[in-house]
């Protein structure tokens, strides 16, 4: 049987073809294959967020699915975002912020980060939305429970609110 | 993770077709429980049969009244789907309590009822486990047990089913759509769905080879007030030491499923019409048959205690 797939990504814009093991998750497809080392592998189960990436336009963990299931999807990662001397507003409000430390988890806080804003405009609601049937709301305590899904071991939970909420328009 | 080929399935028939013909393929959809058990070798496919293609992903109402959701819908659009919120709010708040965004963006509806136990002997290859090697033991028992059932246990396995929207689905009387590699299509009631661990208790579900999930169907809205709560280690992103789901009418009756405490969503009618009573009788009947460990009995008395604050919350 055969055990390797090809299949073509769009990365940050770029069309991609990849000629991988099956077994590939995306997030090694990233780092290994096209060397965009900007999205991290912390767990590698689903649980640290460190490898957050938007697929057709929604946050996911990278390592949880596998490169050949995405053909044809577009992905964004921390790269994609923004650059030095260009960075998207997060990531300069995080800069801004002091949102980090070690800065490990920090491409996956960003890129969730960015979603969670997109998340509430979409009327998505969290488990701490009070009426189901009332526009979702960018409160400090929505974002705590949407980012629950990025750890963060040296404990800039704060400012990474902080660096949300200014990009969001909350004043607190 | 072992090696394994791959497709992408052109069909429904395609893919049970070639399910049903290899017992050692398996189906992927959002595959953040599949691939985490992959990467441990807990599952060891060697044939992935990617149904992601088969446009199963709409929301649809029934000509009964109620609502026809495809098995392909993520978890994120099931919660925020208009009509689930308006009219079936406890799935939508089941669904949002479980996990984290990321996973509720992949997740799908079928997959979330097909997840298999998070037990920590379950998930360590080194340890004996009936439900992931049968026969070999189980090391929860007399184990760590904190988290584990309470009841409908056996002396071969007692872990628990960790879903959370699975306890809505319970309490809302789902009913799932599948379709069998002959095209024979069946609808399974949620109550028959998962198994109790019995002495087999590597099967989880009723599910034959190469039968798959095409859909799960809500019969029409009951109205009443819809909650779920759930308690848990942390705030979020956790699963549940205990979880109930609720569906409270301003007469008082109502309808309860508690998760964190079996092997399948539980749910017990016949105590439901102890609720005029409180939730002291209700949550005993509820748990009558309860053999919890030492290190979980608590979870009984936090079943009653969680049921009476989510009856005054009911009654507002």
């Amino acid at each position: 049987m055969n055990h390797t797939s090809r299949v073509t990504l769009t990365v940050n814009g770029e069309s991609r073809d990849l000629d991988i093991d099956n077994r590939t998750t995306l997030l090694d497809a990233l780092r290994e294959h096209l060397h965009l080392t900007g999205t991290k592998k912390g767990c590698d189960h689903g649980q640290c967020g460190a490898c957050t990436v938007m697929v057709d336009g929604r946050r996911i963990n990278a390592c949880l699915t596998l490169a050949v299931m995405h053909e044809g999807s577009e992905i964004t990662t921390i790269e994609g975002l923004g650059q030095p001397g260009n960075l998207h507003p997060m990531q300069a409000a995080f800069v801004k912020h002091d949102g980090f430390q070690c800065g490990y988890c920090t491409p996956g806080q960003i890129c969730s980060s960015v979603a969670v804003l997109e998340e509430i405009r979409a009327n998505i609601p969290s488990h701490v939305t009070k009426d189901l049937n009332a526009p979702a709301q960018l409160t400090a305590v929505e974002v705590r429970e949407r980012m629950s899904g990025n750890l963060c071991r040296c404990g800039a939970y704060s400012n990474i609110v902080d660096a949300i909420a200014d990009v969001g328009g909350l004043t607190a | 993770m072992r090696a394994f080929s791959y497709e992408r399935a052109s069909s429904i028939e395609a893919a049970v077709t070639v399910a049903a013909s290899n017992p050692d393929a398996k189906f992927i959809a959002g595959g953040t429980n599949l691939l985490d058990l992959m990467k441990l070798e807990i599952e060891a496919p060697t044939h992935l049969i990617d149904v992601n293609g088969l446009g199963l992903d709409r929301i649809e109402p029934t000509s009964e009244g109620g609502l026809r959701i495809g098995s392909l819908v993520r978890n994120t659009d099931l919660a925020a789907d208009e009509t689930v919120r308006r009219d079936y709010g406890l799935l939508s708040r089941a669904l949002v309590a479980g996990a984290s965004g990321q996973l509720r963006n992949k997740a799908t509806t079928a997959g979330n009822l097909l997840q298999r136990t998070r037990c920590p002997y379950f998930y360590d290859p080194n340890q004996p486990c009936n439900k992931r090697q049968p026969g070999s033991g189980c090391s929860a028992i007399g184990g760590y047990t904190r988290q584990h059932a309470v009841v409908g246990t056996s002396d071969d396995c007692i872990a628990t089913h960790p879903s959370d929207m699975a306890i809505a689905m319970r309490a809302l009387d789902a009913t799932i759509e599948t379709v069998a590699a002959d095209g024979r299509h069946r609808s399974i009631a949620i109550a028959e769905f998962h198994r109790l661990p019995g002495d087999t208790p590597h099967i989880d579900t009723v599910l034959q080879q190469g039968e798959f999930i095409t859909a799960i169907v809500l019969p029409p809205p009951i109205g009443g007030k819809h909650i779920y709560r759930k308690v848990r280690d942390r705030a979020s992103y956790a699963f549940a030491l205990i979880s109930i789901g609720a569906v409270i009418q301003p007469d008082g009756t109502g309808r309860i499923a508690v998760g964190g405490v079996a092997h399948k969503p539980w749910r017990v009618e016949g105590a439901e019409a102890l609720l005029s009573n409180g939730a002291r009788e209700t949550a005993r009947g509820i748990l009558a048959d309860a053999r919890p460990t030492e290190q979980n009995r608590f979870k009984i008395d936090l079943v009653e205690r969680t049921l009476g604050a989510v009856l005054a919350e009911a009654r507002g």
